[in-house]
């Protein structure tokens, strides 16, 4: 089987992200970046799959400019099969990007494509979704944990308050939450393997669809930041801080 | 599509509305639209006569049939779908219900959807928090229709209306693509669930082990009620489960008091747990940055903070 896993290039988790100056945007210049964490659980996923036998051949695919390739390879050097780039400059939102991925199922025909649930950018959390809506394929979102038997795949959900177990045919889609599985550390040794391998790049614009942005951004801020606290030097002068708030406490 | 219609999907557990609900309804006031509400289920007439007694609601659509009792995001979604042409504006509450089928429906539409909305700033043009609400983005929709969630702690909860609107009960025809429903587990655990604890006491590296983690957390955490929650560096030292994590990478927390125990303060720890009402920080490094945020900072040894704070909030009987 089949499986293509979608991933996206964002600001890394550990750097402070600061509005530019002027308000007109994110400011991401010269900002390391990485690939969306919980995008890392879906290759992991898939690798795992692959472990087990389920799974022949991963495809991992991202949109962007060339600099984007860096992503690819970590997904190779953590043991994809192949990478492909869809290549642009134009920013992509959750709809554009599910017409691009829908395209290439249709074109691949894998029988499970696995999404990150959100990127830690925008946190929109709609490609996956947007993708099995247009493709017409169940979905299951949320996953902390996939089971495959034959063409169907048990999936335990994440939602608020608990867990929901449901069963989908697939070809479907499923968005990895981070419960999922601790996505492996890539080595050295892999990372310098996969900067040898090739990746195939399909300008976007070859696509011809209808991709452009549907939120127009008008002003990125900070919010308000927080008043300055105090330093207590005891556990008792803490607690005589604490029984000041009226309802804190459950 | 008609334009001038508000449709709100309303969450229910099969005999009550979501609380979030009430306050979908006055984000969608705000479009100054006709609002109807759409409940969906089996055997959900309760939850159609709750609707229709809300406030700024005009009519209540009522989809109930025994197939629908746990309805999927394909089921969901084909039902919306059949009305969406009547409605200039879909919205919902965001929460893992809505955000599992409504942006199924925006693709269908053709719409780019614009979630968990924290301010509708004049229609069509809302504030949202992008980086786990480390920034604020202003965005502006260029589609006719609309398709939105809304955080609805950032809304009032609408009142009780002395009369009841207009309940019509709608029969959908064909059926999507099949999913099969096996079971739901809701947490059992005596704590709180993190996402919406109002107390949460968190650990960080310092803490040494899992045994520790344990035994120095778990008696605060009993004291106050409150949920468990770690750094991811606590995570990635196997020191907790995943499912703990706060952080952008985790868990986003805005809980009423938030003690963080031996967290250094990491941007993408403290992304997930800045909104909390009050921030406590124990920490035996003075520079922590962590201090920079808190409302209370203590340094001290954790080993013997935690458990004389857990004593003296006993003595105090604060529970």
């Amino acid at each position: 089987m089949n499986v293509l896993v979608a991933i996206k290039r964002v600001v890394d988790y550990n750097i402070k992200v600061r509005a530019k100056p002027d308000g007109s945007a994110v400011d991401i210049a010269g900002v390391k970046m990485s690939v969306n964490p919980f995008d890392e659980n879906a290759i992991e996923a898939a690798l795992q799959l692959k472990e087990q036998g389920v799974v022949s051949h991963i495809t991992v695919v991202t949109i962007g400019p060339n600099s984007h390739q860096d992503s690819l390879r970590h997904a190779l050097a953590m043991g994809a099969d192949d990478a492909l780039l869809i290549e642009t400059d134009e920013v992509l939102q959750s709809l554009g990007v599910a017409k691009v991925l829908k395209q290439l199922v249709d074109t691949m025909q894998p029988q499970l494509v696995l999404l990150g649930k959100q990127a830690i950018d925008d946190d929109a959390g709609q490609t996956g979704q947007m993708l099995a809506a247009l493709l017409n394929y169940p979905q299951a979102t949320y996953a902390s944990h996939i089971e495959i038997n034959g063409l169907e795949a048990t999936v335990v959900r994440e939602i608020d308050g608990g867990t929901e177990t449901i069963a989908i045919h697939l070809p479907a889609v499923i968005t990895a939450d981070l419960r999922l599985n601790e996505p492996r550390f890539v080595k050295l040794p892999q990372l310098m393997l996969a900067r040898k391998k090739q990746i195939n790049t399909v300008p976007l614009a070859s696509l011809d669809l209808d991709t452009r942005q549907r939120l127009i951004q008008l002003r990125v801020e900070e919010p308000p930041p927080r008043a300055a606290g105090i330093m207590v030097d005891s556990v008792d002068a803490l607690v005589s801080q604490l029984i000041k708030h009226e309802g804190i406490f459950a | 599509m008609s334009s001038g219609q508000t449709l709100v999907m309303a969450e229910h557990d099969g005999t009550q509305l979501a609380a979030s609900v009430y306050r979908s309804i006055t984000a969608a006031q705000q479009f100054g639209q006709h609002v109807s509400v759409l409940v969906i289920g089996a055997g959900i007439t309760q939850v159609a006569r709750e609707a229709a007694m809300i406030n700024g609601v005009q009519r209540v659509l009522q989809v109930d049939a025994v197939t629908l009792q746990h309805p999927s995001a394909e089921q969901i979604s084909h039902i919306v779908l059949q009305m969406a042409n009547a409605y200039e504006v879909l919205l919902a509450a965001h929460s893992s219900w809505s955000k599992n089928f409504l942006p199924r429906v925006a693709a269908l539409l053709d719409v780019g959807m614009v979630s968990d909305v924290l301010h509708i700033i004049v229609p069509r043009t809302y504030q949202r928090s992008v980086y786990a609400g480390n920034l604020l983005s202003t965005v502006q929709s260029q589609d006719e229709q609309q398709v939105l969630t809304v955080h609805a702690s950032k809304f009032k909860l609408a009142s009780l209306s002395q009369t009841s609107a207009v309940i019509e009960r709608l029969t959908v025809t064909g059926s999507p693509v099949p999913v099969r429903w096996i079971s739901q587990t809701l947490n059992q655990s005596p704590r709180p669930p993190l996402a919406s604890a109002k107390v949460v006491v968190s650990g960080g590296r310092a803490l040494g082990s899992a045994e520790r983690f344990e035994a120095v957390l778990a008696p605060l955490a009993n004291q106050l009620q409150a949920a468990i929650g770690a750094s991811r560096a606590a995570v990635d030292a196997g020191y907790a489960p995943n499912d703990l994590q706060v952080g952008q990478t985790g868990v986003v927390v805005a809980p009423a008091l938030y003690i963080a125990v031996g967290i250094s303060g990491a941007i993408q720890h403290t992304y997930g747990m800045k909104d909390s009402q009050v921030i406590v920080a124990i920490n035996q490094d003075p520079e922590a940055p962590i201090f920079q945020m808190a409302d209370y900072g203590l340094v001290g040894d954790l080993f013997s903070v935690i458990p004389a704070l857990t004593a003296a909030l006993s003595q105090a009987n604060i529970n």
